[in-house]
């Protein structure tokens, strides 16, 4: 009786789903400023295409992430588009889950596309994913406060310095602390700082076979570094506040620096949200005395059609119009070249108009070209990724050790029995996944 | 109820239940209060005093349309506890009526069916719905929230059935009454109750589950548990868009149980209680 | 009238739920025990192959496996003992005479008609968070530094809102079973001079035995499958200290897209369910049947 019901009800499902209109394209994407923008201004895109329905499905991050990638493994085909991070695009593209964007047309300028971004986008010379907006990450610091202390932020700070100017910028009294970090455990939020943090004092995860290098001095002194700022300038409650935690902060006025994701520059230095706008410095991200790396931080949204999308050309349209030129022309025109989505293109950073509205232009293009994700680290490594290992394996990975350095902001746990802990942690899951035979 | 009770004393516990009830209470109120507080306004001290904008509801609509949705959420609970109350109510009258030995175990091994980790089960039910045709779809949500709350019904109505004394059975077949009049006349006026209590606290926890409701749904079916998932921590500032979001997908459910709390408490009245 | 017809047709209305739940029970575990025994990630489809009992020495050997298990318990008891206590007590309030109990009891039910993930989205941002929730600004009020509640009480910060959803549930069924107390008997009780505590324990507590043997089996069976509270508010740390089983599940199963791990963690859930479940029945079973 049950059994004739589901039956019945999968045929009436199918039926119906025959009937949908064939180009309605499915697209999922994450609830950012950047991408709701895009979905408003989705009637430009049917009132040119009128053969082309759009229905968005926008959920949080980590809601969007298990969502689609449940949907792609098990061969779901509910989405036509996806928005996805420069972390999953290689991984995927080896499954064969993206097909080629091919079909883009001979007006998207490729060459164009700023070629760090490109690079990790691209498999075998063919480019998987578009770039919607992309980012590095840089010091943002108070001006007004560096002044006060009677410091002189360099161009290309080291870690002594900027550990020495968070101590003497934070007032505890005024409730400004000297220095703002992720804290809150995540492999998209501690980790990614923690990890960049590491290749900047010259550490790496994984040696050439894989073995996780937690019991290394590189680990122990980035992590006592991390922990002992954190103690000292870092605002309270360190342990749980991520991005966009820091980001109210910095915008409150309460951190005297904020080392995160350039995209963070157009928030903090929007008049309408923040009570520090005219006051804002950039530099780039430290590194320590004598190692040549400045993090290596390299993120990108990017949009991508999944091998199960049946509507591939009306998707690659779509991708065409939204990472293009035009798009972020239209935005200008809208909202102000302030609000474009940066980080992907060349053009951009050469446009007067751009770099005359955004005074964070030049010191994102910098740090940006700064991070080659082929070569993250001082000593070899055989992974790839910057602020992440673009291995499967890394998202569980990342978020337990990011526990584990959590618990260490939070005064809960050492940074020896964390670094213990994670060495541990990573040796077990390296393991079980063939990495280390 | 025939005590004595002194003005007095009234008022030391009244005022002390509405404090307790005011406490409760408040994390729904402070929501609702900041849902109207400009974004600045929400993350600048304690006010239970906000500056009224309706701001946040038309930035909220135009990111994403709440009807949809919302009748989305109206269909997947009604109709899954429609469909299990048609496939409780028979079997819990069967268990309550003609009990045998196993009637317990079988009522425990129904519940015991929930225990079964929703993550764990995710990808097999994932292929299930993809192979059926299901993704996406109400239907397919429908069943899936009749399943897992058809345990919880069947539970709560054999507890009401249970209650209704067998010796008025048999007094209405020693008059002569038919089974038809025995259950249209005797039956029903006594299981309405716990029916409709049943029906209510089913409509509340389908409208609430949170799992695969998001999960197993794209734009069609997606009911206002994926609306949620929208406006969870968005950059940049977000506490009163938020909390408008959080009021639109919960005061349909709110209301409506204010307006029946009544028959709810009659119905848990006449179950749980000996 | 003939038995075997009742009971034959007893058999026949039961059979449609049965049937379902049956069908719902078999094939989801079948499929999760196969998976359990095949090393099979998600990302890696290329490479799946039997794995014996290898997935589940590896979820048992999870170093936050214990801590999982022993926060799972902490994280039952507690909330249970929250609720039932103060259902309780507040049943006891709202059966006294006062003015507008009906609003009060409004107000009182309100949080369990809330979807989970916005208690926990609520709670979060508006009462608890360290800068802008209303703890804080009551601490700063006083003058006090502002606790940061998830780093510092994780499990404690998730009981709480856990219990804040269920009390509701819990408060309406006790109510319920207070107010059928008989009057006459309560009066008899004043008049032999028992005071108020007497009366609760000999009189009100054992008339409350059932209610509260519903209240708990109930929320047992929500409680231990209790995660989107915990991803929402502390992901399952500092540390491993909000981590429980479920949770440790999700972690495997949809951050590790460890499918063969999930899977296993899956059945080790279910057996000790079951077997909390079991004892669950032996100590409080009994009143149902009274």
């Amino acid at each position: 009786m049950t059994l004739k019901t589901v039956l019945l009800g999968a045929c009436s499902a199918l039926a119906f789903a025959g009937m949908a209109s064939a180009e309605t394209l499915t697209i999922a994407t994450v609830n950012n400023g950047d991408m709701v923008r895009m979905q408003g201004l989705t009637a430009e895109f049917t009132k040119a295409n009128p053969d082309i329905q759009v229905e968005w499905v926008t959920l949080e991050e980590n809601v969007l992430r298990e969502r689609v990638t449940t949907d792609i493994a098990a061969g779901g085909g509910q989405y036509d588009i996806v928005t996805i991070g420069n972390y999953e695009v290689p991984i995927w593209a080896k499954q064969k889950w993206l097909l080629p964007l091919d079909g883009l047309g001979d007006k998207y300028d490729m060459d164009d596309l700023l070629p760090a971004i490109r690079g990790g986008l691209s498999m075998d010379g063919k480019l998987y994913a578009a770039p919607f907006y992309g980012e590095s990450a840089m010091i943002m610091y108070r001006k007004d406060l560096f002044e006060k202390a009677g410091l002189k932020m360099p161009e290309k700070p080291t870690w002594e310095f900027i550990a020495d100017a968070a101590r003497k910028t934070t007032d505890r009294k005024a409730d400004i602390s000297g220095m703002c970090l992720r804290g809150k455990a995540g492999w998209g939020e501690n980790m990614a700082f923690v990890s960049a943090l590491n290749n900047s004092f010259g550490g790496r995860w994984f040696d050439e076979q894989w073995k996780p290098q937690f019991d290394q001095p590189e680990w122990k002194a980035a992590l006592q570094f991390y922990a002992d700022l954190m103690k000292d300038a870092g605002p309270s409650g360190a342990s749980s506040n991520g991005f966009n935690e820091n980001l109210t902060l910095f915008q409150q006025g309460k951190c005297g620096m904020w080392i995160d994701a350039t995209v963070a520059a157009s928030f903090v230095s929007n008049p309408k949200d923040s009570k520090v706008a005219d006051k804002v410095g950039y530099a780039m991200f430290p590194n320590k005395e004598g190692v040549d790396n400045h993090g290596k931080w390299l993120w990108s949204w990017n949009l991508a059609v999944p091998a199960s999308s049946k509507k591939a050309e009306s998707a690659q349209k779509f991708i065409a119009w939204a990472t293009s030129k035009e798009y972020t022309a239209l935005v200008a025109s809208k909202e102000g070249w302030s609000n474009v989505p940066p980080g992907t293109r060349t053009s951009l950073y050469k446009n007067e108009e751009y770099t005359k509205a955004a005074p964070f232009a030049a010191p994102t293009l910098a740090a940006m070209d700064a991070a080659d994700i082929t070569k993250p680290t001082v000593k070899p490594v055989p992974y790839t990724g910057g602020q992440f290992v673009a291995i499967p394996e890394f998202q569980a990975l990342g978020t337990t050790i990011g526990q584990l350095f959590s618990a260490v902001i939070a005064g809960q746990s050492t940074v020896d029995d964390a670094l213990a802990a994670a060495q541990a942690t990573a040796t077990r899951d390296m393991t079980r996944a063939g990495y280390i035979k | 109820m025939a005590r004595k009770t002194t003005t007095q004393s009234k008022i030391v516990w009244t005022v002390i239940a509405w404090v307790v009830a005011l406490v409760i209470f408040f994390p729904i109120l402070y929501a609702v209060i900041t849902s109207f507080k400009t974004e600045p306004e929400a993350i600048d001290g304690f006010s239970l005093i906000p500056s009224g904008t309706f701001e946040n509801y038309i930035t909220v609509q135009t990111q994403r349309d709440y009807f949809k949705p919302f009748m989305n959420s109206v269909v997947l609970s009604i109709g899954s506890t429609i469909l299990a109350l048609i496939f409780a109510i028979p079997a819990a009258w069967a268990m309550a009526f003609a009990p045998t030995k196993r009637t317990k175990d079988v009522l425990m091994w129904m519940l015991s069916t929930k225990m079964m980790p929703a993550v764990a089960v995710l990808l097999p039910i994932y292929i299930l719905f993809r192979n059926f045709g299901l993704l996406d779809t109400r239907i397919g949500l429908t069943i899936m929230l009749t399943l897992i709350n058809l345990p919880i019904v069947v539970w709560m109505l054999y507890t009401y059935f249970r209650e209704i004394p067998g010796e008025i059975l048999e007094a209405a077949r020693m008059d002569g009454a038919s089974l038809w009049k025995e259950i249209v006349y005797v039956l029903t006026p006594m299981a309405v109750p716990g029916i409709a209590s049943t029906l209510l606290l089913n409509i509340i926890l389908a409208w609430n589950e949170a799992f695969w409701t998001i999960q197993l749904s794209t734009t069609n079916a997606a009911p206002l548990t994926a609306f949620i998932a929208s406006f969870s921590s968005p950059q940049g500032l977000f506490w009163a868009k938020l909390s408008a979001a959080s009021t639109m997908a919960i005061a349909p459910i709110l209301i409506l149980g204010w307006f029946s709390q009544k028959q709810l408490v009659r119905g848990l009245t006449f179950g749980a209680v000996k | 009238m003939a038995t075997q017809n009742t009971k034959t047709l007893a058999r026949l209305m039961m059979a449609p739920s049965v049937i379902a739940l049956l069908v719902w029970m078999v094939i989801p575990l079948s499929m999760t025990l196969y998976y359990s025994f095949q090393n099979y990630n998600l990302l890696t489809p290329q490479n799946v192959s039997f794995g014996g009992f290898f997935n589940y020495q590896y979820f048992y050997t999870d170093p936050a496996f214990f801590t999982a298990i022993w926060n799972t318990l902490i994280l039952v008891v507690g909330v249970l003992g929250i609720t039932v206590i103060g259902g309780i007590a507040i049943g006891l309030l709202l059966d006294q005479p006062i003015f507008g109990q009906g609003i009060v009891r409004i107000l009182v039910i309100s949080p369990f008609f809330v979807m989970p993930p916005v208690a926990a989205l609520i709670w979060k941002n508006m009462i608890m968070h360290p800068s802008y929730g209303v703890f804080a600004d009551i601490a700063r009020f006083f003058g006090v530094q502002p606790i940061d509640w998830f780093a510092q009480y994780p499990l404690f910060s998730v009981i709480v809102i856990v219990a804040w959803q269920w009390l509701p549930f819990a408060t309406l069924i006790l109510l319920t079973a207070l107010q059928s107390l008989d009057g006459e008997q309560k009066e008899a009780a004043e008049m032999d001079g028992a005071n108020f505590v007497n009366r609760f324990i000999y009189l009100t507590l054992p008339h409350l035995s059932r209610a509260i043997t519903v209240v708990i089996l109930i929320q047992t069976i929500f409680l231990l499958g209790i995660y989107a509270e915990i991803l929402v508010t502390t992901n399952g740390g500092p540390g491993y200290a909000s981590t429980n089983l479920t949770f440790l599940i999700y972690r495997t199963a949809r951050l590790g897209y460890d499918v063969g791990g999930g899977a296993a963690g899956g059945i080790i859930a279910v057996v000790l369910a079951n077997i909390v479940a079991f004892f669950l029945m032996r100590a409080v079973g009994k009143n149902l049947d009274k």
